[in-house]
């Protein structure tokens, strides 16, 4: 069940001296499993100072400061959210004001016809309907998902990641990455376990 | 428990104040969490008492088909409403339920901008609560209207009548509010849901299961960069919802409140009907709770802690409510108007002045044996003190809606109201519904959030 495409289940490289005769294009990358969230955040920053770009970490809750350490800074959500709760108190004063002004003008009570303030509750609540609606979507489309495949499931244990371990993952895309080498740096992070990935 | 922290705070570790009661009883970890709340759903066992809870509720709703299909054949004249109060058991059922719902968001998005750790394991609950509060609630207006499957003639679209609401119309700000509401209350307790539904997903050994929690959860993988961008998404969704929970039973509050009607003219409405929501709303909370966490086994996760501070914020709030009371009278006093004070005396000394005096004895007297500590700690009496709390509240907007109406500016057209047996069974239905939809979703999705339990042990043990 952990290990459903077969990969590499006995956590240590196959034999150094024989490397099975794989590409590097096979690989997706290299996957270190640790059993702390304190473990993975010094591996992840460990692996950053030690030249490492692209790589990810994989965690059954969100640790602080992980994202900055695989290299990852602005979400870009703020800015989303605020143009779309801008395009929603522009709309909805904007439907109003057209409706009551302009396509259907009623005499109420002499009241005049742009009559603002009664505008402002569905105003208000178009900008918080659009602002949240944009959050959720932004945050689900700039993470790439639904993505019902991705390489890292098929790692040993990988199912863990959503329970108890943390996973540490340098991708073959890294130009500093060579399967020897960075197996090596993974395992001398005090790594549980490392495996190959395939793509 | 409180031994174990002290002697901590000599080595300048944890000079933070810790509380006695922990929000996470017990030696757990990771794994223990998530075996504990995901093993509720992921079994074949249900226990006896869920069958019981739920056939009560699918009874209930049975109820409900049973009402709707006869108000839908000869019309809402089966009810009690009449001329001078139009207003009936529609209105007062709508603003109970819509308040119920509040608590939920309370919980979990005010509770997560202040940084409360107490809220980790009962958000999801309330929100789930919220969601199904919100759903009763929505029924009402439309039943009300008569012609409900003309329900569509509220929003605002091009149309051969050429037509548009009337956007002056408090009735119309509800429409948007509710339907807001409802739908920021489903985002955020879905996206709440997303690294559960990974952590089903992983869990489950059925492969159809695995394949529905898979589709929800889309594909999930707790990459550190996902978790930033959920993070920042979730803590804007909570300041977005922080202002429109009050907003709601703000324009709630409005359908009263802007008409000319004695008794319902006046500016405490809006604060005073939030309070009472999250009043109520947290009652609500606490009757679900108590049996729940008995059911399940679930002392170690919903701790005292949890029913305590429940306990305090619906004496906080129920004493807000008693400020409410207190200054209407007070207004209707000092304002000098003899319709506004003719009101308020009927309400204390009319024909409906038992249920006025029901409404203090539930939602004034009572909470205030909340003051003491011990029986906050004793569950079966705080059980009973918010069952007792959400019958007041629903007194408390029969005596808003049903007297204000029933005698307002022309003795000539002064009337009685009672509700039908048709009214009762409407609202018992919705309580079926309520409780068909909760205990429904106790069985299928985790009611604990699992990653935010496993973040407050992490939490826990960088503390120590």
């Amino acid at each position: 069940m952990d290990n459903q495409r077969g990969v590499d289940t006995t956590m240590t490289a196959p034999d150094a001296n024989h490397p099975p005769e794989r590409f590097e294009a096979d690989v997706y990358g290299l996957i270190a499993e640790f059993e702390t969230p304190g473990q993975l955040l010094k591996a992840a920053h460990l692996a950053r100072e030690g030249g490492y770009r692209k790589m990810d970490a994989y965690s059954p809750f969100p640790i602080e400061g992980l994202s900055e350490e695989v290299g990852f800074h602005h979400t870009g959500l703020p800015a989303i959210v605020l143009t779309a709760g801008t395009i929603g108190a522009l709309s909805g004063f904007g439907l109003q004001y057209w409706v009551s002004k302009i396509d259907y003008p009623m005499n109420i009570g002499g009241r005049p016809l742009n009559s603002w303030p009664s505008f402002i509750p569905v105003t208000f609540e178009l900008t918080i309907l659009f602002a949240a609606l944009a959050a959720v979507i932004g945050m689900i489309a700039l993470n790439g998902l639904p993505m019902p495949y991705h390489p890292v499931f098929g790692a040993p244990r990988f199912a863990r990641a959503s329970t108890d371990r943390f996973f540490l993952a340098i991708e073959a895309t890294d130009a500093k990455f060579d399967r020897k080498e960075t197996r090596a740096f993974l395992e001398s992070l005090g790594a549980f376990a490392v495996s190959e990935v395939d793509v | 428990m409180a031994t174990d922290d002290q002697p901590r705070r000599a080595d300048g570790k944890s000079n933070e104040y810790k509380h006695p009661d922990p929000v996470l009883e017990g030696a757990h970890d990771y794994a223990s969490v998530t075996d504990k709340i995901s093993g509720i759903v992921l079994t074949r066992y249900t226990p006896r008492s869920w069958f019981l809870a739920f056939g009560v509720g699918f009874l209930l709703l049975m109820v409900f088909l049973a009402a709707v299909t006869y108000l839908l054949f000869v019309g809402t004249g089966i009810w009690g409403i009449n001329v001078p109060v139009a207003w009936g058991f529609a209105i007062i059922n709508f603003v109970w339920w819509i308040g119920i719902g509040h608590a939920g968001t309370l919980i979990s998005a005010i509770l997560l901008l202040m940084r409360q750790q107490w809220r980790t394991s009962i958000n999801r609950f309330a929100e789930a609560m919220t969601l199904f509060a919100v759903a009763c609630a929505g029924l009402f207006p439309v039943l009300h209207m008569g012609r409900p499957w003309l329900a569509y003639w509220l929003l605002p679209y091009p149309n051969v009548m050429g037509l548009w609401p009337q956007f002056r119309s408090p009735l119309v700000w509800d429409v948007f509010a509710v339907s807001t509401y409802g739908t920021v209350s489903f985002l955020f307790w879905f996206v709440g849901l997303i690294p559960d539904f990974a952590t089903m997903r992983d869990k489950a050994a059925h492969p159809t299961l695995r394949t529905i929690y898979g589709l929800l959860a889309m594909g999930w993988r707790g990459s550190a960069v996902h978790w930033h961008r959920y993070e920042t998404a979730y803590l804007l969704l909570a300041g977005l919802a922080t202002p429109l929970v009050v907003s709601v039973h703000t324009v709630v509050s409005f359908d009263f409140a802007v008409s000319v009607v004695p008794g319902w003219h006046t500016t405490v409405f809006p604060p005073y009907f939030v309070a009472g929501a999250i009043y109520s709303g947290f009652a609500m909370v606490l009757t679900l709770v108590i049996p729940i966490r008995a059911i399940y086994g679930l002392e170690q996760m919903i701790t005292a802690r949890h029913l305590g501070n429940m306990a305090k914020v619906m004496l906080a709030t129920g004493l807000i409510v008693g400020y409410g009371y207190l200054m209407e009278i007070f207004m209707s006093w000092y304002g000098a108007n003899s319709y506004e004070q003719y009101v308020t005396s009927n309400r204390m000394f009319g024909p409906y002045a038992p249920v006025f005096w029901s409404l203090i004895l539930c939602n004034i007297l009572t909470p205030q044996l909340l003051w003491f500590r011990k029986i906050r700690d004793n569950v079966a009496v705080l059980f009973v003190i918010a069952v007792v709390v959400n019958i007041g509240m629903w007194l408390e907007r029969y005596v808003i809606v049903v007297t204000s109406l029933h005698r307002d500016y022309l003795p000539s057209s002064w009337g009685m109201y009672g509700g039908t047996i048709w009214d009762y069974a409407t609202f018992a239905g919705t309580i079926g519904l309520f409780l068909s939809l909760l205990y429904l979703f106790i069985r299928v999705l985790p009611m604990i959030s699992i990653f935010e339990v496993r973040q407050l042990i992490s939490t826990r043990r960088k503390a120590e």
